[in-house]
């Protein structure tokens, strides 16, 4: 990533200077228009009520308030969707990382007849958008009695074709000799897997964990489908239900705005190394 | 099954492997079969209760389809959506990846990391957000219009401009995402092209065209499927905004089988829609790499 300076072709030290500040300038104005709006709802989850509905806008709230956390934890019991987001979203990682790492790794290295058409026929499933499932999958898990479970929830989400995909890629490139080292010693597959595939594909456990995770706590359509009692909305369902009935309460809905998202924005920023090698590998054509 | 080492390889590899085909297959591949059933039924509330009472209805969901006013509102929604967001969201991701890699700038993984920051974001809490501001009256957006002398618009009010600020929105929500993409390919390219260039007298703007813009060529096909599969899925931003309207201006065809399926429980119109919007992403995704293939 740093590379250093080149010199620049023959150029006035004018023009140099003028082309630097340019870029700058759309560089920073570009920050300010990612930050805003999020800085925004921080800022204004802290005004009192009705402060946010002024004009001209205020940026900073004049007397800092808690008041909205208060009744967001109290009144509506915002906690206790918090509580049901993180449950949902821990159990589908970890469980995801156990059904996905075995089936990417079975696919990247044990030999077995079909496996070209197998991981072929897994393909053409990415074309297919996952609202074509959603109505059937609805009536299956009416007759499973899942609709309105937390686990009506969860298991749609324990396999992914991506994730099978994403162990695959990089399961591709642990050494043969490793596993046939293991083999002639008498290790069982399972045992194979466990002591010496998990420990290679760590890093992109990690990866496919946070990208689990995220994704699960971001999702909307399906926990919107599924669940009926408020008592077991994921936060964003919950918040879309507040937020039509609380349409005038600005501040208030800041803060459950906050509540939502900080969470996630703080796992990617400390985690974001493990992020964002997803998005490259996911990118990255057979 | 084959005894041996081999058989025992074979053997564990399906048990490896069943865990995730039981359940991908039961909850997926088997509902889009189902999907494609269901939408030659006229499975509604009462087959709810008691599905022997949907019965076959051929192809007549998508006929009363065709001649459906809403559904023709949604496809065109989407279409709007889809090839006016699609490709100003691939060009401000380029932008940004453009500008973020330039090598005169210092602290670049600082605002990679700001840029990419709202595509995390929870994308329900994010639509409450800008639902206040594009507030009409106090919403920072017509506040800093007023500036540059433009008067106030009633973003998610007028018809006319409730897509173009979902589009906004999602711009800025979407960006980041193609912009780290356009960074690996940006920095794939061999610096001796540039050299070359540069020594048979290419100005930047040459470069850009000559040896930048072909370069990624696959980048591009990559970022512009993705983004035009997501967006013709457009669904949560309507939902939490507009409710789909005003005047059914972001009525999107998600939005639609929603409606139809889960608030009017006609599923088997609204699987009906489904498989439209999969024809949709299959033909579009099937021309984009054909356009690419013959330009290259």
């Amino acid at each position: 990533m740093t590379t250093a300076a080149k010199p620049v072709v023959a150029r006035s030290p004018g023009a140099a200077v003028l082309a630097r500040g340019l870029l700058y300038g759309l560089l920073i104005g570009g920050a300010i228009v990612a930050l805003l709006p999020t800085l925004w709802m921080i800022s204004a989850s802290f005004m009192a009520t009705g402060e946010a509905n002024s004009y001209p806008p205020h940026f900073l709230p004049h007397a800092p308030t808690l008041d909205h956390y208060r009744t967001l934890f109290s009144r509506l019991s915002l906690g206790r969707y918090l509580a049901n987001s993180t449950f949902v979203s821990i159990v589908v990682t970890v469980l995801s990382l156990a059904v996905n790492s075995l089936a990417g790794y079975a696919l990247a290295k044990l030999r077995f007849k079909g496996r070209d058409r197998l991981f072929r026929g897994l393909a053409l499933g990415l074309v297919i958008p996952v609202q074509v499932s959603m109505l059937p999958l609805f009536l299956l898990m009416k007759s499973l009695h899942l609709v309105n479970t937390y686990w009506g929830v969860i298991i749609p989400g324990m396999a992914s074709i991506f994730g099978i995909f994403l162990i695959r890629q990089y399961a591709l490139a642990i050494p043969e000799d490793l596993l046939d080292a293991a083999r002639v010693d008498g290790a069982s597959e399972l045992r194979i897997y466990r002591s010496v595939v998990l420990p290679v594909i760590t890093p992109i456990l990690a990866t496919l964990a946070i990208w689990t995770f995220l994704a699960t706590w971001n999702d909307f359509m399906w926990p919107l489908i599924i669940l009926s009692d408020d008592r077991r909305f994921t936060l964003p369902v919950a918040l879309a239900a507040l937020s039509g009935e609380h349409v005038q309460d600005t501040e208030l809905m800041m803060a459950g705005s906050v509540v939502t998202v900080l969470p996630v924005l703080l796992a990617f920023l400390i985690l974001q190394r493990y992020y964002v090698a997803g998005i490259m590998m996911g990118s990255v054509k057979e | 099954m084959k005894r041996g080492p081999e058989g025992a390889q074979a053997r564990a590899a399906w048990y490896f492997l069943a865990p995730a085909l039981v359940l991908i297959g039961l909850f997926f591949f088997l509902p889009v079969a189902a999907s494609l059933l269901l939408s030659v039924t006229d499975f509604d509330i009462y087959a709810l209760g008691n599905a022997s009472l949907a019965r076959f209805v051929g192809l007549g969901n998508y006929a009363n389809l065709i001649h459906n006013p809403t559904f023709w509102t949604a496809v065109k929604n989407t279409f709007y959506f889809a090839l006016v967001g699609g490709p100003l969201t691939v060009a401000v991701s380029l932008g940004a990846a453009l500008l973020v890699n330039a090598r005169a700038v210092r602290l670049r993984g600082v605002f990679r990391t700001v840029y990419f920051t709202p595509f995390v974001t929870t994308l329900v809490a994010i639509a409450v957000v800008w639902r206040y501001l594009y507030h009409p009256r106090y919403g920072l957006l017509n506040y800093l219009l007023a500036h540059v002398g433009i008067g106030p618009i009633d973003w998610l009010g007028d018809p006319r401009w409730a897509m173009p600020a979902i589009i906004v929105m999602a711009i800025w929500k979407n960006f980041g995402y193609n912009m780290l993409i356009f960074i690996a390919g940006l920095q794939s390219i061999p610096e001796e092209l540039y050299e070359a260039a540069r020594i048979d007298g290419a100005g930047a703007l040459r470069r850009f065209r000559h040896v930048t813009i072909p370069q990624l060529a696959p980048t591009f096909l990559f970022v512009g499927v993705v983004t035009m599969i997501g967006y013709f899925q457009l669904f949560a931003e309507p939902y939490v905004m507009t409710g789909g309207g005003p005047l059914r201006a972001t009525t999107s065809l998600v939005l639609f089988m929603y409606e139809e399926g889960f608030r009017w429980w006609r599923m088997g119109v609204a699987a009906a829609i489904a498989f439209v919007l999969f024809a949709i992403i299959l033909i579009w995704t099937l021309l984009q790499m054909r356009l690419q293939r013959e330009r290259a």
